[in-house]
């Protein structure tokens, strides 16, 4: 079924009676020509280009939850093209074009709001790094624009600029960025694939990867064994345990990360804004509660909810740049496992097992990356040839030292 | 999170910095080949359950080997690197 204006008002005079689920529930079959380990984000984007830009759907998405029940339903939404490394800067401009047209691509509303991010900065060295990475995003194409403490103060009167401690000094502004709806990002790809005769398979945890003379043949699962050509592991923050079944050890640590959010309120935030001098970033979501967070809890942990600390911590610099926020209650926090990779840069590539794939290393940062990241995931497995902006996502990176580190703080998982 | 301290006794886990897995403790030899170095730099178990990881007390100055479980955040040891 098509989404449409006009299919919303008929079905509103007709008692919305005529809608059907949003993609079936397949029983797995017993061989595929391509299997997807991980229903997230990065596993149902890369189910849908095979479909679309190679023709290929003899397709599985296997999931061991239900679809959307990992990372891409747990993070806060921000999507982005302010990086400065080759490598990654023209991966993520490639993946905002992709989300500047992704509503129509997919048929459906995914929320895309370009409402504009503003990284701000606190002394005469930030901003010498600012206006420095927003020159390579204009190099790369995309749009920035460095904010003095006026533009700041004009656009967002409600932070604290009478501190002496951290005193805010301007802003990077990229107009371009925002947010979108999460689940509804893995929704309307997941209903895309499935169109194109992708079976998703919830319910359906991989437990082992079967290889034959260095060649993957398939899966064994809670649903029985399944049959592939290719296999391609997207498990994020359990990317570790997915390719422990291959026998492989990944560059990879698996931290949490928390996130927030309020009670509903009336418009006030219009951005995304991320403090400078503390672990804080936030937004407001379009039901109206602030959503933000901060950092990693900085070890190593499969916990999904978080600890007391790193909550105080965000909550102290959120109050610190914008002291009004104390007036909202916090309604829930949570947490989210993060696939760390020592330089904090992702790993899209082929593996030294013919056949298998590997696509994890995405930080806190995959959100964004979803629809390059499955773009790029679908040519390699298509093809056989590495996308060109995913070129440097190279697994081996690490041996060759060839690092992506973006923010330049050294060759360890947590501190990216 | 609270870790006993051979040294302090139980404190919070606001007192001390993680540094990773304790196969850093694990040094290659200098002239090892390339690939080991690569493993003990990048490469990780990064179990879902009970781990070994190396942790600073700020407070004075020891470093500790910590036995815990990454899903429940139990922790279950911690001795003093010598
Ligand atoms: C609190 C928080 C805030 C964040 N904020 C942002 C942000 O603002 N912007 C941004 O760009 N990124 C953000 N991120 C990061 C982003 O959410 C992740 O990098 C991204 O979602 C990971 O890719 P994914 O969607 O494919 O992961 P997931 O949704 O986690 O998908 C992986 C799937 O694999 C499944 N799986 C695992 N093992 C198996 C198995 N054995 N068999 C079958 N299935 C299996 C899991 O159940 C899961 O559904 C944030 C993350 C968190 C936690
Ligand atoms: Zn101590």
């Amino acid at each position: 079924m098509r989404y449409s204006g006009f299919r919303v008002f008929a079905q509103g005079l007709t008692g919305n009676r005529g809608w059907r689920p949003a993609w079936r529930k397949p029983a797995p079959r017993d061989a595929y020509d391509v299997v997807i380990i991980g229903g997230g984000g990065h596993g149902l984007a890369t189910a849908w280009y095979l479909a679309k830009n190679h023709g290929i759907t003899n397709v599985a998405v296997l999931e061991k939850g239900y679809l959307g029940s990992g990372n891409i339903g747990r993070n806060t939404t921000i999507v982005r093209a302010n990086y400065f490394l080759p490598g990654n800067s023209e991966f993520y401009s490639h993946s905002l074009k992709l989300w500047e047209g992704l509503e129509r691509a997919l048929n459906y509303n995914v929320m895309h709001s370009r409402r504009g991010l503003i990284n701000l900065f606190h002394s005469d060295a930030q901003r010498d790094a600012f206006a420095r990475r927003g020159n390579a995003m204009l190099a790369q194409g995309d749009d920035a624009v460095l904010l003095n403490r006026a533009d700041v103060r004009r656009m967002l009167p409600y932070l604290d600029f009478e501190q002496a401690r951290f005193p805010i000094h301007g802003g990077l502004y990229h107009p371009r960025g925002g947010t979108a709806r999460h689940d509804a990002v893995a929704w309307g790809y997941a209903r895309a694939a499935d169109r194109r005769g992708v079976d998703l398979i919830e319910n359906c945890e991989v437990t082992g990867i079967d290889v034959e003379n260095g060649r993957v043949t398939g899966v064994q699962t809670s649903r029985g064994p399944i049959r592939a050509r290719q296999v391609a592991l997207v498990a994020a923050g359990r990317s570790s345990q997915v390719a422990a079944m291959a026998g492989m050890r990944l560059p990879i640590e698996s931290h949490v990360l928390q996130a927030f959010v309020t009670e509903g309120l009336k418009p006030v935030i219009d951005h995304v804004i991320s403090f400078g001098m503390g672990h804080f970033y936030i937004s407001q979501s379009d039901k109206g509660g602030l959503v933000f967070g901060g950092d990693l809890d900085f070890h190593a942990s499969y916990g999904a909810r978080g600890n007391l600390p790193m909550a105080e911590h965000v909550m102290e610099a959120g109050m610190t740049l914008m002291p009004m926020i104390g007036r909202a209650r916090v309604l829930r926090s949570w947490g989210g496992i993060m696939d760390m990779s020592p330089d904090g840069s992702p790993i899209i590539d082929r593996t030294h097992i013919d056949g298998l794939f590997v696509n994890c290393g995405w930080n806190y940062g995959g959100f964004k990356a979803v629809p390059a990241s499955g773009w790029c995931l679908a040519h390699l497995v298509a093809t056989g040839q590495p996308h060109p902006v995913a070129a440097r996502f190279r697994l081996d990176r690490f041996a060759t030292g060839h690092l992506l580190d973006e923010e330049g703080t050294g060759s360890q998982h947590n501190l990216h | 999170m609270r870790i006993s301290c051979p040294c302090c006794g139980p404190r919070d886990r606001r007192e001390f910095t993680y540094l990773g897995a304790a196969a850093y403790l694990d040094r290659p030899d200098p002239d090892a080949p390339a690939p080991e170095w690569d493993a003990y730099l990048h490469l990780r178990d990064n179990p879902a359950g009970r781990t070994r990881d190396l942790w600073y007390h700020d407070a004075c100055g020891s470093w500790i080997v910590v036995t815990r479980d990454t899903v429940t955040h139990a922790v279950l040891a911690a001795e003093a690197l010598a």
